[in-house]
C-alpha cells in the first residue's frame, strides 16, 4: 500500500539512517573476523596492522599442531554421539509433548528445558563430580552425557515447531487407510518432519562442537575437545596461528550457512520467517 | 486400542538425560554443603561454612559485578539487536535478508574461545582498533581496551548479539503488517506506528532476547577470562580457579549453587517485572 505510506523527505531521511544504523551494526558483527583474517596471514609472529608481510605459515604450523589435531578428533567424536543421541531423546519427547497427556509431563520439560538458563559452569561442574562419586573416569561419556543435556532443549524446540505446523489429517488419512501405528510414524509423520529434524540435529551439532565452558570442566588432558585445546593455546602463546584456525572455523561455518541458506531457508529453520 | 502408541518409547531417553542432570546438579548441591579438606580431592563432613564464606565482601563484589555486567549486556545487545532484527525482518529485498541472515548467525557457531581471542585481536594493545586509531592520530599511545570492564562487554555483546537477533525476528515476523497500515492509514507516522504498535507487539521477543542474553552472559567464561585478564571477574572465572588452581571443589560447587539461584532468581523477576507487559503481544 504505496499511497499510505508516502514517501516524503522525512521518510527518506529515516529510511536513510536506518540503513546506516543496520550497516554499522553489521561492521561490528564483521569486524572481528575481518581482523583475525589480517592477523592469520601477518608474516610475522607479533601483530601489526596492517601486516608488514604476508605468510601462510601460520595455517601450516595451526593445522600441524598435534593439540588441534587430537581435540578436532575427539571433537568430531562428542559431537557425533551427543548430537545423535539429542536428536533421537528430543524428537521422542517432542512427540510425546505435542501429542500426549502424561503423570510429570510438565516437570519433565521443565527440568529438560532448565540447561536453557543454567550456568554452563554449574552443569560442567556437576557431572565432573558426578562422574568422580559414581567412580566413572573422565572419558568421553561423561563428556557426551554433559553435551546431550545442554542441546536438548534445542533439539526440542526445532522438532517442536516443525510438529505445530503439520497438519494432523495426514496422519488421520494413514491411519484411516488402515496403517498401523508404526507405519503411520515413520512413512508420514518422520518424513513431513525431515526439516525440523535435520535442523535440530544440525543446530545441536554444531552448539556440541563450539561448547566450551562445561566442556573445560569435564574434559581431561587426553579427551579435550577443540574449543579447549585453542582456550589453552590462547592461554599459553600469542602467535597467530589461533587466527589461522579462527579462519579456518569462519570459512567452514559461513560456507555451511550459506549452503544451508540455499537449500533449506535458513529463516525458516530459525522460525524468523513465516510463509503465508 | 492403545491411544497413546509408543509412549513410553517416546519418553523414557528424555527421561533419562533429565534424570543424568538432576543427578549433576545434586551431585553440586551435595559437594555445596561439604567441607573442604586441604591437600585431598576428597570432601569431608557435611557444613554450612562455604556458604557463610559467600558472604565475604570479595565474592559478594564479584557477584554484583557479575549482575551488572549482565545487565549491562544484555541491555547493550537488545539495542543494538533491535534495528537489525528489524530490517531482517521488514526487507523485501531478498540478497540483503540472506546477507544480514548470515552474517547475524554465523558467529553464533564460532564458539566462544574463537570470538574472544578475534575481539583480542581487535582490542589488544597493538590490535587493530588501536592502530587505527594511532594511524589516523587519534591518540598519542594505546588506549587500554583490554582487561577493562568496557572490552569485556563489548565482548560479551558479540556473543549474545546472534541469538537475540533470532529471538527479537522471530516475534516480529510474527507481527501482522496489517496493524502497521492501519495505524499509518489513521495518520500515525513511521516512528510513531512503531512505537505505538510494533514495539509493543514484539515484547514477546524482548522478553525471551533479554532473558536469554542474561542466561548466556551469566553463564560465560572464555570471555570475562581472557579479556578481563582476572582484573573482570565473573562468578564462572572463580568457580573454576577455585576448582582447578585450588582444588577446593566444595567451595566452587557453593558458589555455583549460589550463583543457579541467583540466576533463576533474577530470570524470575523479569519474568514478573515484564508481565504487564506481556498481555500486550500478540495472542
Amino acid at each position: 500500500m504505496p499511497n499510505l505510506l508516502s514517501h516524503s523527505s522525512s521518510h527518506q531521511l529515516l529510511r536513510l539512517l536506518g540503513g546506516a544504523i543496520v550497516i554499522a551494526i553489521l561492521g561490528f558483527l564483521v569486524l572481528p573476523a575481518f581482523v583475525v583474517t589480517l592477523a592469520a596471514f601477518n608474516g610475522k609472529a607479533i601483530l601489526s596492522f596492517p601486516p608488514e608481510s604476508w605468510s601462510w605459515r601460520w595455517f601450516v604450523k595451526a593445522i600441524a599442531y598435534p593439540d588441534f589435531q587430537l581435540g578436532f578428533r575427539n571433537g568430531l567424536i562428542v559431537t557425533a554421539w551427543a548430537s545423535s543421541i539429542a536428536l533421537i531423546a528430543g524428537a521422542a519427547f517432542a512427540l510425546a509433548l505435542e501429542r500426549y497427556e502424561f503423570a510429570f509431563k510438565h516437570v519433565l520439560e521443565a527440568v529438560l528445558l532448565a540447561p536453557l538458563v543454567v550456568p554452563h559452569f554449574t552443569v560442567g561442574l556437576g557431572f565432573l563430580i558426578l562422574a568422580a562419586q559414581i567412580g566413572v573416569a573422565r572419558g568421553y561419556a561423561v563428556i557426551v552425557a554433559c553435551h546431550v543435556v545442554l542441546v536438548l532443549p534445542f533439539v526440542m524446540r526445532s522438532v517442536y515447531v516443525s510438529l505445530r505446523n503439520l497438519d494432523p489429517r495426514l496422519e488421520l488419512a494413514a491411519a484411516s487407510l488402515g496403517a498401523p501405528p508404526h507405519r503411520v510414524l515413520l512413512t508420514v509423520t518422520l518424513p513431513l518432519l525431515a526439516p525440523g529434524l535435520v535442523g535440530g540435529w544440525l543446530f545441536a551439532a554444531i552448539l556440541s562442537f563450539n561448547e566450551f565452558t562445561a566442556s573445560l570442566f569435564v574434559t581431561s588432558q587426553r579427551t579435550q575437545t577443540l574449543p579447549v585445546a585453542l582456550y589453552n593455546y590462547v592461554r599459553e602463546y600469542a602467535d597467530p596461528s589461533m587466527a589461522a584456525i579462527s579462519v579456518i572455523y569462519i570459512m567452514v561455518t559461513a560456507a555451511l550457512l550459506i549452503f544451508a541458506n540455499s537449500f533449506l531457508g535458513l529463516a525458516k529453520v530459525l522460525n524468523v520467517e513465516h510463509s503465508r | 486400542m492403545n491411544t497413546r502408541p509408543f509412549l513410553r518409547a517416546f519418553v523414557s531417553p528424555a527421561a533419562l538425560c533429565a534424570l543424568a542432570f538432576m543427578a549433576a546438579l545434586a551431585a553440586v548441591m551435595q559437594y555445596s554443603l561439604r567441607a573442604y579438606v586441604p591437600g585431598s580431592l576428597e570432601p569431608g563432613g557435611f557444613t554450612l561454612a562455604n556458604f557463610t564464606a559467600l558472604l565475604k565482601p570479595l565474592y559478594a563484589w564479584v557477584f554484583l559485578d557479575t549482575v551488572w555486567i549482565c545487565f549491562l549486556t544484555a541491555f547493550v545487545t537488545l539495542i543494538v539487536g533491535y534495528p537489525l532484527a528489524y530490517a531482517l525482518v521488514r526487507t523485501s529485498n531478498v540478497a540483503l535478508k540472506s546477507a544480514i541472515l548470515v552474517i547475524t548467525v554465523t558467529p553464533l557457531f564460532l564458539g566462544e574461545v574463537v570470538r574472544t581471542y578475534s575481539w583480542i585481536v581487535v582490542l589488544g594493545n597493538n590490535g587493530f582498533l588501536n592502530a587505527m586509531l594511532l594511524k589516523f592520530g587519534l591518540i598519542g599511545e594505546p588506549m587500554q581496551f583490554m582487561f577493562t570492564r568496557f572490552g569485556v562487554v563489548t565482548a560479551l555483546v558479540h556473543v549474545t548479539l546472534p541469538v537475540m537477533v533470532i529471538m527479537l525476528a522471530a516475534a516480529l515476523s510474527h507481527i501482522d503488517r496489517d496493524y502497521d497500515w492501519a495505524a499509518a492509514s489513521l495518520g500515525a507516522g513511521p516512528i510513531r506506528a512503531f512505537l505505538t504498535v510494533t514495539l509493543p507487539l514484539s515484547t514477546p521477543g524482548i522478553i525471551a532476547g533479554v532473558t536469554t542474553a542474561f542466561a548466556w552472559t551469566f553463564s560465560a567464561f572464555a570471555t570475562p577470562q581472557l579479556i578481563g585478564g582476572g582484573r573482570v571477574n565473573m562468578i564462572a572465572n572463580l568457580v573454576y580457579q577455585l576448582g582447578f588452581a585450588s582444588f577446593n571443589f566444595p567451595f566452587a560447587a557453593s558458589l555455583s549453587v549460589a550463583a543457579l539461584v541467583l540466576a533463576l532468581a533474577l530470570l524470575a523477576l523479569m519474568r514478573m517485572a515484564a508481565r504487564p507487559f506481556e498481555s500486550l503481544g500478540p495472542h
